[in-house]
Parts: C-alpha cells; structure tokens; sequence
C-alpha cells in the first residue's frame, strides 16, 4: 500500500470572475520511505500540491488518500494530529511567530502534541542545535537572517520526529555550505526511513532524491526515478 | 493532550499575548477594573460599618427595649418633621409604665439636659460633654457597667442628690491620675460628687461613646424642670417574655398616647437588634444600586473585552493559521483566545478586587474598627470576571478557531 495516492487531485482558486487553475489533475504514488524532489517553474503549483498533501488544504477535485484512509474523510481534529504528528512542514515562507524566539517556534509543535515542559524545551533545543543554531536560540524572527529562519523552520518540522516530511524550498536562502548541511541532514532522515518530499528549482538539489516529479501548468510534466542519487558529501567535488 | 496540561498552556500562551499588548490590555482592563472595584468597596464598607455597629448596637441590656420619637438609624429627611411633630415621652409615663407593663422586670428613664464644659481641679473639657439624667434601673437597662464605684441609689433620684457618673474617658480626662471618686465635677456651672465611673464601651463610627456625665435624672429635673424630654426602656426578664413583653408595653403605649386603633405608632420601639437590622435593610438599598452600576461597568467591559478580541483574532490571523498548520486543534484555538478573554478580564478583576478592599477599609480607619476582607464578595467579584471574560471571549474565540489555516497563513 502507497503511503500517499493521489488521484487526478485538482485545486482551483476562484477570484471574482477568474478561475485561477492552480492544479489541474495530478495522479502520483508515493512509496513509504522515498525521496522525492518536486520541480517546476515559478508559479506551476508546486506549492499548491504541497499544501494539499500536508492536509491544510482541501482539493476542489480528485483524491488523496494517506496511509489508506481518505483525508476528505477526515475530521477536522484527525488532520490536525497529522498535521502535528505524522508531517513536518517547512514552508516556502517560514512561517514563524513573529513575536516568538526561534526556541518557543521550535517548541510550538510539541506544546500542542502535549510534550510536558522539560521535555519539549530540551527538544526544541537539540533541533536548533541540528541546524546550527544552538546560539540563537532566543533570537526572534526579525533578529535573525533569511537563512537562519529558514533552518528555524526546519528545526520546528522536525522536532516532533514525523514520519514524512515536506519542504518548499529548503535551501532557497541557504548558501551552499548551510544548504549541503540541510540536505545531509534530509539524506540522514531518510536513510532512517523517513518519507521526505523536497520542492526546489535547483537541480543541484534535487539531484540527491531518488525519484523528480517535474510539474508544469498545474499538470505533471514528468515522473523520473534518479538511478544514481548523488551522496551528499560536503567536501565533494562536483564531476 | 490532556484537558488540564491543555488549559495550562493555553492560559500561559494568553499571559503572553497580553503581556505584549500592555497599553492595549490596561486600557480594556479598566472596564472591569471599574466595575469590580465599585462593587468591592461599597460592600468593603458597608461590612465595616456594620461590623462596627453591630460590636457598639449594645446602648441598650439584654432584653430590653427603648421607646423613643426618633428611630435609630434615619437617612431621610423627609421624615424628620414628622418625627419632631411627635409628642414628647415624660417621667410621668414612667410610672405609669411601671404600673401597667406587668411583664417587665425593670423600666427607666433617660434624658438629655444639654451639652456643656466639664471641669475638675486638674483639667477642663470642649464644651461638648452631654449630660444624662438616668434613674437607678437605667443602668441595667441601657448596659452601662461601672468600672468603679456605684450606680444612683432611689435615694439619689427622689431628693434629686448632687452625685455623678463619668463615662471612661470623661474620667480619664479630668482626673488623669488617680481615682476621680469622692472628687468633685463642675459641670454647666454646678459642682457634682462622683460616685461611680463607667466600663469602657468603645466608639461608633469614629465617636467615643464614653465622653458623657450622669446625673441622677431627680437631680436633672430639679435642676432643669420637669419638662425634660426623655427616653423610656423597658426590660424582660428574659429572652421568652420579650415579644410579648413588646407587645403589652405597645399598647400601654398607645393607650397612654390616645392612638386611634388602626393608626400607626406614633413612637419607635428600637432595641439593638432593631438598629441593626434597619442598617441592613438601608445598606441593601445600597447595595442594590452598586450592583447595577456594577452590572452596566461590566456589561461595558465585556463589550470592550469582546471588541479588543475580535481586533486581535484579525491582528493574529497568521499566527492562528501557523498553529492549526503544525497541529493545533480548533479546541486549542479556542481556549487559547477564551483563556486571554477571562486572564484580561480576571487581572481586571484582581485589581479592583485590590483596590476595593483598599479603599473601603479606609472608612475603618475613619470609623477606628478594625479592617475587613469581604471574601465573599471577592470570591462573586472573581466568578463574574470569569463569567465576562468566558462570555464576550466566547465568539471572538469561535471566530479564530474556524478561520481556514491555509487563507491564514497567507494572510498579511
Ligand atoms: N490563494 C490563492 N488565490 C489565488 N490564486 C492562487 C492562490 N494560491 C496560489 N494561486 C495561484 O496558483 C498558481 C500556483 O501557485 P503555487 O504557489 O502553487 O506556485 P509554485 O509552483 O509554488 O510557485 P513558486 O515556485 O513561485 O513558489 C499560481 O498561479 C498562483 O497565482
Ligand atoms: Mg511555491
């Protein structure tokens, strides 16, 4: 059984007398454990999809089933346990608390997965120390750099150890030193079996997933297995 | 997770929220803080007042009752004239009392001769000690216990002696050391023998109550004519007899007075638990009107509550949309923004809880009785805030918990 199914799944934005057609029928099996990079121009849905198999947002058509059962069936409480649990999302735009450091973002999840204090303020601390932040962690949003929200963001998807994970542009404001050390720690995720789903425009990026979806107009362009996935390693000369 | 860890994080959650918005907070605060504090310290004084009343309503001995044209306790002047229109009581009702009010085990007579200075060989008073003639059973009757020496004999009454009592400090005044008995007193003019001097009774509402001479009201008759305007009580001889007791010395009363059947009164019956109870019931009056400003300041409050919360479930659309992203329920949401309702509305509430009982208790020392804590009305005050703050955070919060997380989060 696919982790993920999902079936001519559209998502349509009504603007007045517009219909903006974000994703226009996208049918795609996604196995337990894969490493997947999503691809496309600006604009082409991408994120669309994401929102949608990160359970926040409903499709106007088609379905998507996880792990067996159908989303469109599930409560509103349900979701936000997966949400919660299953799922670790790194936006496109962070997403952070404005008014909160980046150690009480980091902590969020846990608070409402019911982590006592002790516990989820350990956590939280380790994460930020994952992603190379373990001295800013009272920093807040605006104190802190475009690249050092973004591995924030990546601290607080991964803090509550889910089983997949979803990143829009992860590396997008990294530099290339801090982007190899995200994506060694996603290659080390999903040697351990974790589903890790990455979006990017780089090819740099989505050369070390196993399988590229390239999507195009809303509409998948291509589905390629990557029969040699390149081992991040950071001191590594590029071929 | 669990209902109680839940409710604890959302309330710190709130504190947070609250803490970041302080001008924000304090003035939508005040609403309630008003409303609270109203309420708080009218009951914080009228509990003093009558804390202090019911510890000094003891002007008059167990069982006993008092006959006069003034009720005890008025606050309406309307009523005055009707009152000063009332015939006079005399020492003539006195014995007639005595014959007829056979259930009595003693009545007396007091009256009011007239303020005046009071002097002895050491020390002089204002001009403002009262003198009380009193016949022997006044004593008893209107619970003045001798700290020293004796009461009036019948002998001192009848050929109208020129002996005295003084009240605690009135004697404390004049004779600073030593004991005042056998000395002499010079009061309006006339030279006294002391023969007793009074238990301390304390002060009521901020007057002492033991600044006064008495005479044997013989004397002050002699003195002062017969005309003198007094006071009649009469006692039971025990708690049984008292209501009938009451009722014979009613209409002995009435009779004496010619008071057409069917007619009201035309005199007071006022005993300790009396006054009190007439303090009760016009302090209720009170009470009632502080309870409905109270109500409005709150219901005011509430709206304003409910008003800053609905701004800020608009301001924090995108914080609401990140927390239902990574997992918060709609409950959380909800409690989340109830709690910050209710911690608004209760830190209100403490404050003027505070500031009530602060302000309230200065009428203690205005009164010199000790201080009170309301408790009661603190535990009301907190429950209501709750209640405001639960019932105006309520759709605010329902508002923020059904928002869509995904138009939230792109919300700007
Ligand atoms: N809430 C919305 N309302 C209207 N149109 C929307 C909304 N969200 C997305 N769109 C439209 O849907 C299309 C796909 O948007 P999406 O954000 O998925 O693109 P993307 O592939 O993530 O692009 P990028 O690489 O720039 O992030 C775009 O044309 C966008 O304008
Ligand atoms: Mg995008």
């Amino acid at each position: 059984m696919s982790l993920i199914r999902i079936q001519n799944l559209a998502r349509r934005y009504v603007m007045g007398t517009e219909t903006v057609h974000a994703l226009r029928g996208v049918s795609v099996n996604i196995e337990r454990g894969e490493y997947l990079a999503i691809m496309g121009p600006s604009g082409s849905g991408k994120s669309t999809l994401m929102n949608l198999l990160g359970c926040l947002d409903t499709p106007s058509d088609g379905s998507y089933e996880l792990n067996g059962k159908d989303v469109a069936r599930m409560s509103d409480n349900e979701l936000a346990d997966i949400r919660n649990r299953e799922i670790g999302f790194v936006f496109q735009s962070f997403n952070l608390l404005a008014r909160a450091d980046a150690l009480h973002n980091v902590e969020l999840p846990l608070i409402y997965a019911g982590v006592p204090p002790k516990e989820r303020r350990e956590r939280a601390r380790q994460a930020l120390v994952n992603v190379g932040l373990g001295e800013r962690m009272h920093h807040r949003p605006n104190e802190l750099s475009g690249g050092q929200r973004q591995r924030v963001a990546i601290a607080r998807a991964l803090v509550n150890t889910p089983s997949i994970i979803l990143a829009d542009e992860p590396t997008g404001n990294l530099d290339s030193k801090t982007g190899v050390e995200i994506l060694s720690l996603f290659e080390e995720l999903s040697r351990r079996g974790n589903t890790i789903i990455v979006v990017t425009h780089e090819e740099e990026v989505a050369i070390h997933a196993r399988r590229v979806i390239r999507i195009r107009d809303g509409l998948i362009a291509a589905d390629e297995i990557n029969l040699h996935p390149r081992a991040v390693v950071a001191s590594a000369p590029t071929p | 997770m669990n209902p109680g860890r839940e409710l604890i994080e959302m309330v710190r959650m709130a504190g947070n929220a609250v803490k970041t918005h302080v001008l924000r907070s304090s003035l939508t605060i005040l609403g309630v803080f008003v409303g609270v504090f109203s309420i708080i310290a009218v009951m914080t004084g009228i509990r003093v007042l009558q804390a202090n009343l019911e510890d000094a309503m003891n002007g008059l001995g167990a069982n006993t009752f008092q006959f006069q044209r003034f009720p005890a306790i008025s606050f309406d002047d309307a009523d005055w004239e009707k009152y000063l229109r009332r015939r006079r009581f005399r020492v003539e009702d006195l014995d007639r009392l005595e014959q007829r009010v056979t259930l009595a085990q003693a009545v007396s007579a007091s009256a009011d001769f007239g303020s005046g200075e009071a002097s002895s060989k050491y020390a002089r008073t204002n001009p403002n000690i009262p003198g009380i003639g009193m016949t022997p059973e006044a004593f008893t009757t209107q619970n003045l216990t001798l700290g020293e020496g004796r009461g009036f004999s019948a002998a001192d009454d009848d050929s109208g002696r020129l002996v005295c009592a003084l009240g605690f400090d009135l004697a404390a005044k004049l004779f600073p050391q030593g004991s005042p008995l056998g000395e002499s007193v010079k009061f309006q003019g006339i030279s006294y023998k002391v023969v007793g001097v009074l238990a301390q009774r304390g002060a009521l509402f901020g007057q002492s109550r033991d600044n006064f001479i008495a005479v044997p009201l013989g004397t002050a008759r002699r003195l002062y004519g017969e005309n003198l305007s007094v006071r009649l009580q009469v006692q039971a001889p025990n708690r049984d007899t008292y209501g009938d007791m009451v009722e014979q010395a009613r209409g002995v009363m009435r009779a004496m007075r010619r008071v057409p059947p069917g007619d009201d009164d035309d005199f007071e019956i006022v005993s300790n638990e009396s006054a009190v109870g007439q303090f009760r019931s016009l302090t209720s009056a009170i009470r009632l009107g502080v309870a409905a400003i109270s109500s409005i300041a709150l219901i005011a409050a509430g709206i304003g509550i409910m008003n800053i919360m609905l701004v800020s479930v608009t301001e924090r659309t995108r914080e609401i949309g990140i927390r239902r992203a990574i997992g918060a329920r709609k409950r959380s949401v909800m409690l989340q923004f109830i709690a910050e309702a209710v911690l608004l509305s209760e830190v209100g509430g403490a404050l003027g809880v505070v500031g009530g009982i602060l302000f309230g208790n200065l009428l203690s020392f205005v009164v010199k009785a000790p201080p009170v804590i309301p408790w009661d009305w603190v535990g009301i005050g907190l429950a209501i805030c709750s209640a405001v703050g639960i019932l105006f955070g309520t759709y605010p919060a329902w508002k923020a918990a059904h928002l869509d997380p995904i138009d939230s989060l792109r919300y700007e």
